[in-house]
């Protein structure tokens, strides 16, 4: 690790950071003093990652445009770090003509072929789709890799289990990645998960499991390293899982009664970027004027995507009506 | 047609391998995944010979993991490859429906058209052998009802091919369902009728065209799958009394609204038959396009033969009272025949 490259790790997780914010902030517009999830700038649910940056980044920094990567409904983090164009994936947040999907998919729905990242609403739904990825590249013949992240609920699905299984058995180029965040919406791991740590569901299909607690990104970037440089090399999937918080709720509006006293306080006093910093600065690594200069940097690129959000169109109410199948091939009659 | 029809008669399974196995040699992206597709060649045989020609790298067994190989097939099309995947029953289909309904028929529309999916779910469907109701159902009408979803459902060996190799060639998911009793196995119940010339080329039927399994002047059946031929035999026996037209829908989505349209237009008298349930289906849907583009030309009431919103039973005889059977066909002609 460089510092160059540890710079850059800490610029793109303030960048997510800002963007969030940014998004918290806007997500509220239009739906005071009464709230309504309809109303305002940014229609519909919000899911922000806020906090689970060291996973998104530790991960995304092995990876090319060309590998593929598939998330969850909660997808900012994971997407930036995946190099989603940002103005075009805000504008398809703020349901603009100019948004990577039109304005027909939205904050849990953003598809940027550019860089084969998709994700979906549906939990746990991302697995098979990075194993059919996976088996397209073995097929291509190339080192091309696909991730698969959930998050720690999302390992009780079938989808994750079948999914395990058959990369496993086929011994396909996959990574799946699970960011334990505590909580599936309200209910804590402990509720709902029969082991301590997912990771060790590994075992049950014959791949490494490995976890990362403490939410740390350059743990998280040694771990991730080492499995997509397996993958790559044509020895299989490996599965990681990483402790990590939910700095918001697990929806904006959520009020998280849920949470235990002073639960919240504890994971903003790990905040992983503010630690990220000081470790950087301790090895000289990172000067304040540089932190000042990223500060200023990361802001921009946000609103320059914010800015570029709010001056695209509406989409043409028609084109509702329009792109539900693919034109047709010329099919020769019969 | 490409070629004539030369008098090679197959059964639908090898009309159908035969297609599979012509565009894996004509686009090196085809490839087929499922359930004993490889070696054993399908339970009802639509991947025979497959494996022997192609081998574990393109005719690939699966483990009984629907939603994981169903799913896996929207990533592997994303990437470039145009998998075919079976799925033995329709029946089995509930495990995998969200890969299915929330991501594969859904993802081209909501990327904005940047994400394709050309995938092939092929699946057994229909009874009339006592497998009762976990595996004898139709269902296509559930797929038809989903928005991306095109529906396939041939009803002889020649249409067999020719969509199965448009399904192919298609850039969206196709639910392509062949009718067991269509398939000319040795063991089970199967029509001759489906087995029909089928042309050594490769050629494609185009999806939304409609086929006239009989022409008729007085009345119109609508139907598709097994069901179009029990339409035929039951107009053939009253043809003395009523000339029946029998519309082979040969695709439920797109329908071919205008050959409905038409031949209602002509004839004056709809019956629509489905081995599907009743309600809601595709029994509906026709009736209701009926109802709108020729309410003026019609005689009589609009008549439906459907499963009647029961579960397939077991007993043979249970299972013969809720099929539609050609008796249950020819008594409506019958009816109408007589001025009903």
């Amino acid at each position: 690790m460089t510092a160059d490259e540890a710079r850059a790790m800490y610029r793109m997780m303030r960048l997510i950071r800002r963007y969030e914010d940014q998004m918290a902030e806007i997500y509220v517009e239009g739906k005071t003093p009464l709230f309504s999830i309809a109303a305002g700038t940014v229609p519909g649910e919000m899911h922000l990652a806020a906090g689970q940056e060291p996973v998104a980044v530790g991960v995304c920094r092995h990876l090319r445009p060309e590998d593929a990567v598939t998330s969850t409904h909660r997808p900012h983090h994971v997407a930036i770090a995946k190099g989603v164009d940002l103005k075009r994936m805000t504008a398809e947040i703020f349901g603009r003509q100019d948004g990577l999907c039109g304005g027909k998919g939205g904050h849990m729905h953003l598809f940027d072929p550019a860089v084969h990242f998709s994700c979906s609403g549906i939990v746990g739904a991302g697995f098979p789709p990075a194993v059919g990825s996976a088996m397209a590249f073995r097929r291509a013949g190339d080192d091309r890799v696909a991730v698969a992240f959930a998050g720690e609920g999302a390992a009780n699905q079938g989808t994750f289990h079948e999914s395990l299984n058959l990369a496993a058995l086929w011994h396909l180029p996959v990574v799946f990645v699970i960011e334990d965040n505590h909580y599936a919406v309200s209910v804590p791991k402990a509720g709902s998960t029969a082991i301590a740590k997912n990771s060790d569901r590994a075992a049950a299909y014959g791949v490494p499991g490995l976890y990362v607690a403490g939410n740390d990104v350059l743990a998280v970037d040694e771990v991730a390293r080492e499995a997509i440089a397996r993958a790559r090399a044509g020895s299989g999937p490996t599965l990681i899982e990483i402790e990590t918080s939910r700095l918001y709720g697990h929806f904006q509006g959520d009020a998280e009664g849920y949470l235990q006293a002073g639960e919240k306080d504890a994971w903003r006093q790990q905040d992983p970027i503010p630690r990220f910093r000081q470790m950087l600065m301790e090895r000289n690594w990172l000067t304040a004027a540089e932190d000042a200069e990223i500060e200023a940097a990361v802001a921009k690129e946000v609103a320059d995507a914010v800015d570029y959000a709010r001056q695209s169109e509406t989409p043409d109410p028609s084109t509702a009506l329009t792109g539900v199948f693919a034109a047709p091939e010329v099919s020769q009659a019969s | 047609m490409a070629t004539s029809v030369a008098e090679r008669k197959l059964t639908m399974a090898r009309a159908i391998s035969e297609a599979i196995d012509q565009a894996m040699t004509e686009d090196p992206s085809v490839l087929v995944m499922g359930e004993d597709v490889g070696p054993y060649g399908g339970i009802f045989g639509a991947t025979g010979g497959l494996y022997e020609k192609w081998g574990s790298e393109r005719v690939l067994d699966t483990p009984i993991s629907e939603s994981a190989f169903i799913g896996a097939a929207i990533g592997a099309s994303a990437e470039g490859l145009r998998p075919i995947v079976e799925l033995m029953f329709v029946d089995f289909f509930g495990v995998a429906m969200d890969q299915i309904y929330n991501h594969l028929a859904k993802n081209y529309y909501m990327s904005g058209g940047t994400v394709k999916h050309p995938v092939v779910l092929m699946t057994a469907v229909g009874g009339g052998y006592s497998d009762a109701a976990q595996h004898s159902q139709v269902l296509t009408g559930l797929f038809a009802h989903i928005p991306g979803l095109k529906v396939v459902m041939p009803s002889n060996a020649f249409d067999a091919k020719g969509l199965m190799l448009e399904a192919i060639a298609d850039d969206n998911p196709v639910l392509f369902a062949f009718h067991k009793g269509l398939m000319g196995l040795g063991w089970m119940p199967s029509d001759d009728q489906a087995a029909v010339g089928v042309p050594e080329s490769s050629y494609r039927i185009p999806f939304g065209q409609a086929a006239v399994a009989r022409p008729g002047r007085d009345a119109t059946i609508v139907t598709i799958g097994a069901m179009v031929h029990r339409a035929v035999r039951a107009a053939e026996a009253v043809r003395d009394r009523i000339d029946a037209e029998v519309i082979d829908l040969r695709t439920l989505v797109p329908i071919d609204r205008a050959a409905i349209v038409d031949s209602v237009r002509r004839t004056h008298r709809l019956l629509v038959v489905d081995e599907d349930y009743r309600s809601f289906g595709m029994s509906g849907e026709v009736a209701a396009i009926a109802a709108e583009e020729a309410l003026d030309y019609l005689e009589a009431p609009i008549r439906r033969l459907a499963v009647p919103d029961v579960p397939i039973p077991y007993s043979r005889v249970l299972e013969q009272a809720v099929i539609p059977s050609a008796d249950a066909i020819e008594a409506v002609l019958t009816a109408w025949a007589r001025g009903a």
